[in-house]
């Protein structure tokens, strides 16, 4: 996997007429996780967009080294269409080989994605960011929805994706389970 | 880039002409179209004469009721679901995922008009001379319909009742190809064709532009 790195630098992020935080840096290198902890509405799912270059921050500046591959509340996958064709879509547009973390998949393959229950849905999430090649992954509540179980192995499949030299920024409310995380607490940069 | 927007096309064309998620495909516009036609010499009259007068512009209103009917599933279920977000990621423009998508709106939508003319200038008693003359415009002014349709609901994507509002929005950016196209078929209206072009191409230049700048708009 190639060198990849996310830089963030004193980035504040405003909505509407409210800072949500400010003076945030952060980096996160190959091999590294960090978590976005902090309270519902304290702005992670912002700084994960802002991260991605979806949203322009208020001030600061974010550097990228290799591609990124998102998950958040927003599924990306056609509703009408089976999970496998779906999930195909993307496969052609990244050239990615088959999906190899199938997040117990495969019996859901020809199910339409608008049938799928929350926690399958999230693990479809999962499966196409896998399936992207993409070596930085921005995690927007990647554990939402998921038992025990399958929390486990997602956390499993982070945790190789991150020994093969991924980077990975997850947002989450929810402690992680993963060791030697860095952790970023939102509160700290609020105004 | 073209070995990753070829795969975007062929979803466009397949969503936009089947219908899916809520899109209505092709065959709701071409119905509507066909059924204005139907609709006029019930309410005007069988007189051959009148028709024939009147029947070509009522075509280009019928193309352009027609436009509208499609456009709030045009966008934003795809901005909904999160698909934009992806492609920027992965390096796509804005403005090259509108222009293929102005390329299969126009491919679902103006080639099956231009396909049910002959039966609209049946019903409306029009002679070869003008269905050709429809024809030809239909060719020319679809394009700039479909681009205007597109930039349309890139703008109004995620609006609450942006269909209602898509709708008021593009009647009168689409005035102009309606006053070419239906004047092309006056006596010696043939430099309307030409006109009619022009319209076309200036909207098919402006709208991806427009309508990116609205998708990155919208994220904010």
């Amino acid at each position: 996997m190639q060198e990849c790195g996310l830089v963030a630098t004193d980035i504040a992020c405003r909505r509407g007429d409210r800072i949500l935080f400010r003076g945030l840096s952060l980096s996160v290198g190959a091999g590294e996780v960090v978590h976005l902890a902090g309270p519902n509405g304290i702005g992670k799912s912002s700084l994960i967009r802002i991260l991605a270059g979806l949203l322009r921050p208020f001030s600061g500046s974010v550097e990228r080294h290799g591609a990124l591959a998102l998950s958040d509340e927003r599924l990306a996958l056609d509703g009408h269409e089976p999970l496998e064709k779906a999930l195909a879509f993307w496969q052609r547009i990244d050239h990615s080989p088959q999906s190899h973390a199938d997040f117990g998949l495969a019996d859901l393959l020809d199910v339409p994605v608008r049938y799928l229950s929350t926690g399958q849905r999230k693990r479809a999430a999962l499966a196409r960011v896998s399936a992207s090649g993409a070596p930085i992954w921005l995690l927007d509540e990647p554990l939402n929805g998921l038992d025990t179980h399958w929390s486990c192995i997602a956390q499993a499949a982070i945790k190789a994706h991150c020994q093969a030299g991924g980077a990975v920024v997850i947002a989450s409310h929810q402690p992680l389970s993963l060791a030697a995380v860095k952790i970023v607490e939102l509160l700290d940069f609020q105004p | 880039m073209i070995a990753k927007l070829w795969p975007i096309f062929v979803r466009d064309l397949v969503l936009l002409t089947r219908g899916a998620q809520g899109r209505g495909g092709a065959v709701l516009p071409l119905l509507f179209f066909l059924a204005v036609a139907m609709l006029f010499p019930f309410a005007v009259g069988p007189d051959a004469r009148l028709l024939a007068r009147t029947g070509a512009g009522v075509i280009w209103v019928a193309a352009l009721l027609a436009a509208i009917l499609p456009l709030d599933r045009l966008v934003e279920p795809d901005v909904e679901a999160g698909m934009f977000d992806q492609w920027a990621l992965r390096g796509l423009a804005e403005e090259a995922l509108l222009m293929i998508r102005i390329v299969a709106h126009w491919l679902s939508f103006g080639v099956p008009l231009m396909l049910a003319a002959p039966i609209s200038a049946g019903l409306l008693s029009l002679d070869a001379q003008q269905l050709w003359t429809v024809e030809v415009g239909l060719l020319l002014g679809t394009p700039g319909l479909a681009a205007i349709g597109v930039t349309i609901a890139a703008l109004t994507a995620g609006l609450r009742s942006g269909s209602a509002l898509g709708g008021l929005l593009a009647i009168p950016l689409a005035v102009p190809l309606l006053i070419f196209g239906a004047g092309s078929l006056q006596p010696g209206g043939e430099g309307g064709l030409l006109l009619l072009g022009a319209c076309s191409l200036v909207a098919l230049a402006v709208a991806p532009f427009a309508g990116g700048a609205a998708i990155r708009a919208g994220r904010e």
